[in-house]
């Protein structure tokens, strides 16, 4: 008898570890970085780009930049200047805010914070009496900000008021405005009543079909003419009303495809309960329509404040306007990179965290896919 | 839609009930917001002809042909500053289509490329276009549309213009490239590519013919890829080369010959393709996302390649989820090219605002401008419904 050439064994083999060009960080650059000729020419375009881009941003930014000096002479070529930094930063803030009353705006958008949480945050100590707060924050605000009223601070022409409190404040109105506006517009077009239908819809269409450049015209040059000779609006407001009148009919779009993703039955059942009309609107379907619509109420809210820099074309002077001043300005001439790219970075901060809370909001709402 | 409420319609009217019955309160409703409608329509108009007749301003479009005395350096068709308005605003709308049909080209091709590679294996790849796309969308588009051209005007001067090849020429003034010259044998190219076109269309429909009925495929793609570029090709040649470059050549103090591409046009076009390939290129990623995993695996197992799963089976369907906002991302660039007026491209709203404050006829331009981009708006949204149509899913 020979040897049989297999052999039994009682118990399992242990496992071998995979191959090690699948596993770690060999593997994982393989599947991620390498896995065909195609993948890997990109992978090495953008290392090559990253390359070229990002240590020589940094030299330009940081390591050569200069941070102090009078004016553009104190600044070498091959860095950022920065200097101007230390003198304009209140105009980027405030505009033409008169120095002395800057404290008020820091106040306004201090107490700021506690009327947004009981929106923002859920479970939050108090928040009935914060949400009655955030009701009357606009007027407090609108106090803070022009003053004059009952003469314990003394009143600032809103002409003055400019900079990113500027933009802050034409956004945050246009949002608080648009949102309710828009919801009355949506059930508008979805109503039964065909003169209330075409209404909105005429309204809906005509301001979606315009740029918002036309509409901010109109504020400046029509309104003048449409009003008696007496009626003069101040120009934040008008420029407030447009934008709002502007986001409310996007708004009114995105709300009316959260109340068509409703179904049929729930109104049916919301009537079938006794509710009337307002009632099964507030209690049963615009909480469900609004619900699924954030993401697109959060994206309108980005146009929105986004478009606060149009301001400019009917001569406020926003932030980006502050900019444009001063890089005409012979002091600082030339200093185009560095100023739009500081601006544009205060207008990444609050659009990306805005949309990264929307995203957030959609993950937890999201309770029928669990 | 929302029908709420019971129909009492049988029960008789009465006085006393007007407001509690529902067919007497819609209709009281509705009388009230007409009336509060007609008010407020009486009261501007009223107000407006009291403002036109105190400033002694006469209303109609007789001012579109006045000359207008002023000059337009980005044009598209004739005109002199002895041009009427009118021929200005068509000046500018022209502008205005010309940046829009180049900004959505642009912004198609960038965000259907940007969607997908969004979507790659490749780590470092995705998470580049992701910065890439969070950094343009969240940033104002009127910020980046001044910051190119900030940029684009701080170019060398004339004098010390960056050659690009020795054949077209960067500097503060813009762009000037080599301008095509026409020559007679042209036509005979232009002929060509229509008639290759139309073949194209007739292989096409004769290739799906033929599999549908014998179940052989015939490589279509590269046939018309072939005869769409092959034949105008050859013909240009057999013709004799008959386009010209007139290339621009260096003078003392500018250029002479070729074409200048203002650096108006090019910020506003680019700011416009790269800030609507950005929002582009999530849609294509969300719809294609869209598509569930189901669909690939069946491909799979049907035998179809990568390549074919794309081309039979995801694309089709990602479309119809990526078509209707396709579209409105397409109009808003189109609103969008109206803040051309930032950096002085002459658009249609920009000439309207100089025609505005020369003859201060406000309500006729703004009325021209809200009926230009309505119908713009209107046109596109009708082709696009048009297009969605075609390819909606036919449901049995």
């Amino acid at each position: 008898m020979t040897q049989p050439f297999f052999r039994q064994k009682d118990e399992m083999l242990s496992e071998r570890p995979p191959p090690a060009s699948t596993v770690g960080i060999i593997g994982w650059l393989r599947s991620n970085l390498f896995s065909n000729w195609i993948n890997t020419s990109l992978t090495l375009l953008s290392l090559y780009i990253l390359w070229m881009a990002v240590p020589s941003l940094i030299e330009w930014a940081f390591i050569k930049a200069q941070l102090s000096g009078d004016d553009r002479f104190a600044c070498s070529e091959d860095g950022a200047c920065w200097a101007w930094l230390d003198q304009r930063i209140g105009q980027f803030l405030y505009g033409l805010y008169p120095a002395k009353e800057t404290w008020r705006i820091n106040i306004a958008f201090v107490l700021l914070f506690p009327a947004l949480a009981p929106w923002l945050i859920d479970n939050i100590p108090g928040k009935k009496w914060l949400r009655w707060y955030s009701i009357f924050y606009p007027f407090i605000a609108a106090w803070l900000l022009v003053g004059g009223w009952f003469g314990i601070i003394e009143g600032v022409t809103t002409n003055n008021l400019g900079g990113f409190a500027l933009n802050l404040t034409v956004g945050l109105a246009g949002i608080v405005l648009s949102l309710p506006i828009g919801i009355m517009l949506a059930l508008g077009r979805q109503s039964r009543l065909p003169l209330i239908r075409w209404f909105s819809v005429i309204f809906i269409e005509t301001v979606r079909g315009v740029p918002l450049i036309t509409l901010l015209f109109v504020s400046n040059i029509l309104l003048p003419i449409f009003l008696p000779p007496d009626v003069a609006l101040d120009a934040v407001i008008r420029v407030i009303i447009m934008v709002s009148a502007f986001a409310s009919a996007y708004m009114a779009e995105v709300i009316r495809g959260g109340l068509q993703a409703i179904p049929k039955g729930q109104y049916e059942a919301a009537s079938a309960m006794g509710l009337g009309y307002w009632q099964s609107m507030r209690l049963i379907i615009l909480p469900q329509a609004l619900k699924i619509s954030i993401p697109g109420i959060v994206n309108t809210f980005i146009g929105l404040f986004k478009d606060t820099t149009l301001v400019i074309v009917i001569g406020l002077f926003d932030i980006l306007g502050i900019a444009n001043a001063m890089v005409s300005n012979p002091d600082w001439l030339g200093l185009s990179s560095e100023t739009y790219v500081f601006v544009s970075l205060f207008f990444f901060a609050v659009c990306f965290s805005m949309s990264r809370y929307s995203m957030r909001l959609e993950r937890k709402l999201d309770t029928d896919k669990r | 839609m929302a029908k709420v409420g019971p129909h009492n319609s049988r029960v008789p009217l009465e006085i006393g009930r007007l407001m509690t019955d529902e067919r007497s309160r819609a209709v009281i409703l509705q009388l009230l917001v007409l009336l509060g409608v007609l008010l407020f329509f009486a009261f501007i108009v009223s107000n407006t002809i009291a403002n036109l007749q105190r400033v002694g301003l006469a209303s109609g479009f007789g001012f579109l042909s006045d000359a207008a005395f002023f000059d337009i350096n980005q044009r598209l068709i004739e005109y002199t500053s002895q041009s009427s308005f009118g021929r200005a605003l068509i000046v500018g709308l022209l502008n205005t289509i010309l940046v829009s049909a180049l900004g959505i080209i642009a912004a198609t091709l960038l965000g259907f490329i940007g969607g997908v590679l969004r979507l790659s294996d490749n780590w470092i790849v995705s998470r580049l276009v992701t910065a890439w796309v969070e950094f343009t969308r969240n940033v104002p588009l009127l910020l980046q549309i001044i910051f190119w051209w900030a940029i684009l005007t701080s170019l060398p001067k004339v004098r010390d213009s960056i050659s690009i090849g020795g054949v077209a020429f960067l500097n503060n003034r813009g762009l000037r490239t080599p301008a095509p010259l026409f020559e007679t044998g042209m036509e005979w190219v232009v002929a060509a590519l229509f008639v290759a076109i139309v073949a194209s269309v007739v292989l096409v429909r004769w290739a799906r013919k033929r599999q549908e009925k014998t179940g052989k495929t015939f490589p279509s793609a590269l046939a018309t890829f072939c005869l769409i570029i092959g034949t105008p090709l050859i013909v240009y040649f057999l013709a004799g080369q008959p386009v010209n470059w007139d290339l621009p050549v260096r003078t003392r103090f500018n250029f002479r010959g070729g074409f200048n591409i203002t650096p108006e046009l090019i910020a506003l076009w680019f700011a416009l393709s790269t800030y609507t390939a950005a929002f582009i290129s999530e849609i294509v990623r969300s719809g294609i996302q869209s598509v569930s995993r189901g669909q690939t695996e069946a491909a799979s197992a049907l035998g179809l390649s990568k390549n074919q799963t794309m081309r039979l089976v995801i694309i089709p369907q990602a479309l119809r989820v990526i078509i209707p906002p396709l579209t409105s991302q397409f109009l808003n660039l189109t609103k969008n090219s109206s803040l051309a007026i930032a950096i002085g491209y002459q658009d249609l709203v920009s000439i309207g605002g100089t025609i505005l404050n020369q003859s201060g006829q406000a309500l006729e331009v703004v009325g021209i401008w809200m009926a230009v981009y309505l119908s713009l708006s209107l046109a596109t949204s009708a082709f696009m419904n048009w297009y969605n149509k075609r390819i909606a899913l036919v449901e049995r």
